[in-house]
């Protein structure tokens, strides 16, 4: 592994110790309650990055990360494990980290069309909140079974997010933008004047039950009980590891490479014969099928539906994870996505204050990282290859 | 002109940008294996004669023609897909994108774009890919043997030379017919634009089949490499013969060499 010269392939012990010590300065945080402690240990977390960043540390985890990124990934989700080993019994907890691996699916869809393709799509939470409303209108009124119906709220996204291919193909930049805002805020408008999807009320969603597994019933195994939240613990943690595999394969493809070829210049892709509109439409329909899957999934951990949470606010928060992680990198998507979600949950006593705090956040990574905490190194197709 | 079908042919050709007429009528023949020069003074057409035959603009009137097929409406990636490549006047590379993905972007029809393939049969995808780094490998060694061995580098760190190579490269990766080359020398040294066309003949010396459309203003470039040259002023054509003749047309001295 350690040969001599430039082409060596690096050794996995820096990303290994990188993913143990966030592992568990993630443990840490989810386990204190004291607001003092987490505040300090939220200003240890980022004194250690940037102490590490000035160090130079981060160039071997990276280097790292390109030569044994599958067994890295593997890693991680035993590290997700431990997590959730740790809090077995604790709902609440667990309940936030279904959250973040959810919306880690979700923001992996955005990131295909954002990232790569350069289609801008503010209504994200919009695509999330039908595959919510999809789990809680094919649970309540048919019996199909919820795996399909987790199937069925990707591809009702994906439909719904076809309408907008239209105007949105058609227009470019901002106002490709402006096209997807509006339709956030009539999505929102239509959720609460339609009585059978509850109006602004919401609704309820039954329960997952897989081959008559319910899931919101607790689990003993050798006496030792675990929350009934474990249950979706295990599918969302399956979910988010399908969709990482997917987009990371997408991105180490001739498709990947389309994508950021047609992003970075529409007219030179088209002189090398991309046909710009396809690969637009398989970005926003693949991107919106994700998103969809993980609001479906999100419908049912939840238990519950309503047009407020699936707001153009929330979009925006969505597109903040991308820019606070790094456009175009799913694992700086992956740690965005955890500090955004769980550091206003914990900091119960700022909770008004959570859009002053993206703001700062967003500002301060746009000022002194512009492209995020982990910026998007040049395409690797295949870990570790060498010519 | 030889008695040989031409290769692209332009017949009437009109452009107008509001009221500016960039292309008036413009008939314009390119045998197989040619290398025609296209010069003019500035403003008169070479560019846009370039971006309409490559679909970037349509044509208001007339008609393009290359290998027996009709493009004049033919978008850009279906022009590519005929056997056009070209290179672009201001530098048009992908730069955060490496070097080895630059040329790739111009292997696009060589490359499967299967969803299926791309996502889920990796080992093909792997064979396929290895083969492809093999060529574009190839290839940019003809240009330079240094940046054969930085092919996963970003193209934004490399000076406007390698720029260029690249972007040669990436025009030449899929086999292409017909080269439309716009300008190659601008933001080089002499030096540096006579390396760059010699291993230009280079690779067509290996590929007889290509033919070659070079707009220039070097006029050194001009003299050395083309079988013939084509003069544009305001759209239309004033000259056409090898360089030595048009140079010395008394109309194009004074449209374009300035009058002494």
């Amino acid at each position: 592994m350690a040969v001599e010269g430039n082409n060596a392939r690096a050794t996995f012990l820096p990303g290994l110790i990188a993913l143990a010590a966030a592992t568990v300065y993630m443990v840490a945080l989810l386990a204190v309650e004291q607001q003092a402690l987490i505040i300090s240990l939220l200003f240890a977390g980022i004194a250690a990055v940037v102490a590490a960043a000035w160090l130079g540390l981060f160039g071997s985890v990276s280097r790292s990360f390109a030569d044994h990124e599958d067994a890295l990934g593997l890693f991680a989700v035993l590290a997700l494990l431990v997590v959730a080993a740790y809090f077995h019994e604790d709902h609440f907890v667990l309940l936030l980290v279904i959250t973040v691996l959810l919306y880690g699916v979700a923001t992996l869809g955005l990131n295909i069309q954002f990232g790569y393709a350069g289609v801008l799509n503010f209504a994200g939470a919009s695509f999330f909140g039908i595959g919510a409303y999809t789990s809680a209108v094919l649970n309540t009124y048919t019996v199909l079974p919820h795996l399909l119906v987790l199937l069925a709220g990707g591809l009702l996204a994906a439909l719904i997010g076809s309408l907008l291919l239209l105007p949105v193909l058609r227009t470019r930049g901002h106002y490709a933008a402006v096209v997807t805002i509006a339709f956030a805020l009539l999505f929102k408008t239509f959720l609460e004047v339609n009585d059978i999807v509850g109006g602004p009320q919401g609704m309820r969603v039954p329960s997952m039950k897989i081959l008559g597994w319910s899931f919101n019933d607790g689990i003993e195994i050798g006496g030792v009980s675990f929350s009934f939240y474990m249950n979706y613990f295990v599918v969302s943690l399956l979910l988010l590891i399908g969709a990482f595999v997917l987009v990371r394969r997408l991105e180490r493809s001739w498709i990947g490479l389309n994508l950021d070829a047609l992003r970075l210049d529409e007219t030179a892709a088209g002189c090398f014969g991309l046909d710009i509109v396809r690969w637009k439409i398989t970005a926003f329909l693949i991107g919106n099928f994700i998103i969809g899957l993980a609001g479906a999934m999100f419908g049912m951990v939840g238990g519950f539906v309503a047009p407020n949470n699936y707001s153009f606010a929330d979009s925006l928060i969505l597109v903040s994870i991308l820019l606070l992680g790094g456009i175009g990198n799913p694992w700086g998507l992956m740690a965005a996505t955890f500090i955004v979600v769980v550091v206003p949950e914990k900091l119960q006593t700022i909770q008004e204050y959570r859009f002053l705090l993206y703001a700062l956040m967003v500002i301060a990574v746009l000022l002194f990282r512009p492209e995020g905490l982990l910026p998007r190194p040049v395409r690797r197709y295949f870990p570790g290859w060498r010519p | 002109m030889a008695a040989v079908s031409p290769l692209l042919q332009a017949r009437g050709l009109v452009r107008r940008f509001g009221g500016v007429v960039a292309l008036d009528g413009l008939d314009l023949a390119v045998a197989p294996n040619e290398i025609l020069g296209l010069i003019g003074p500035n403003g008169s057409g070479k560019t846009t004669f370039f971006n309409v035959v490559t679909g970037i603009y349509d044509a208001d009137e007339g008609h393009v023609t290359f290998d027996g097929r009709d493009i004049t409406k033919a978008a850009p990636h279906a022009v590519y897909q005929a056997g056009i490549s070209r290179t672009f006047q201001r530098s048009r590379l992908s730069l955060p994108l490496s070097i080895f993905d630059n040329i790739m972007v111009g292997n696009h029809k060589h490359l499967n774009q299967g969803l299926w393939f791309n996502l889920f049969t990796r080992g093909a995808f792997k064979r396929e890919f290895e083969a492809s780094y093999h060529a574009a490998r190839a290839l940019v060694e003809v240009f330079e043997p240094a940046l054969a061995e930085r092919m996963f580098e970003p193209a934004a760190g490399l000076p406007m030379i390698d720029r260029r190579r690249i972007e040669i490269c990436r025009a030449l990766i899929s086999g292409p017919k017909l080269l439309l080359l716009d300008e190659p020398s601008a933001g080089m040294t002499h030096e540096e634009t006579t390396e760059l066309m010699d291993d230009i003949l280079l690779v067509r010396e290996r590929n007889k089949n290509l033919t070659i459309i070079i707009v220039e203003h070097e006029m050194g470039v001009i003299e050395r490499i083309t079988d013939r040259c084509v003069v544009l002023n305001f759209g239309r054509k004033i000259a056409d013969g090898p360089y030595r003749a048009v140079a010395s047309d008394a109309q194009v001295q004074e449209a374009y060499l300035g009058v002494e």
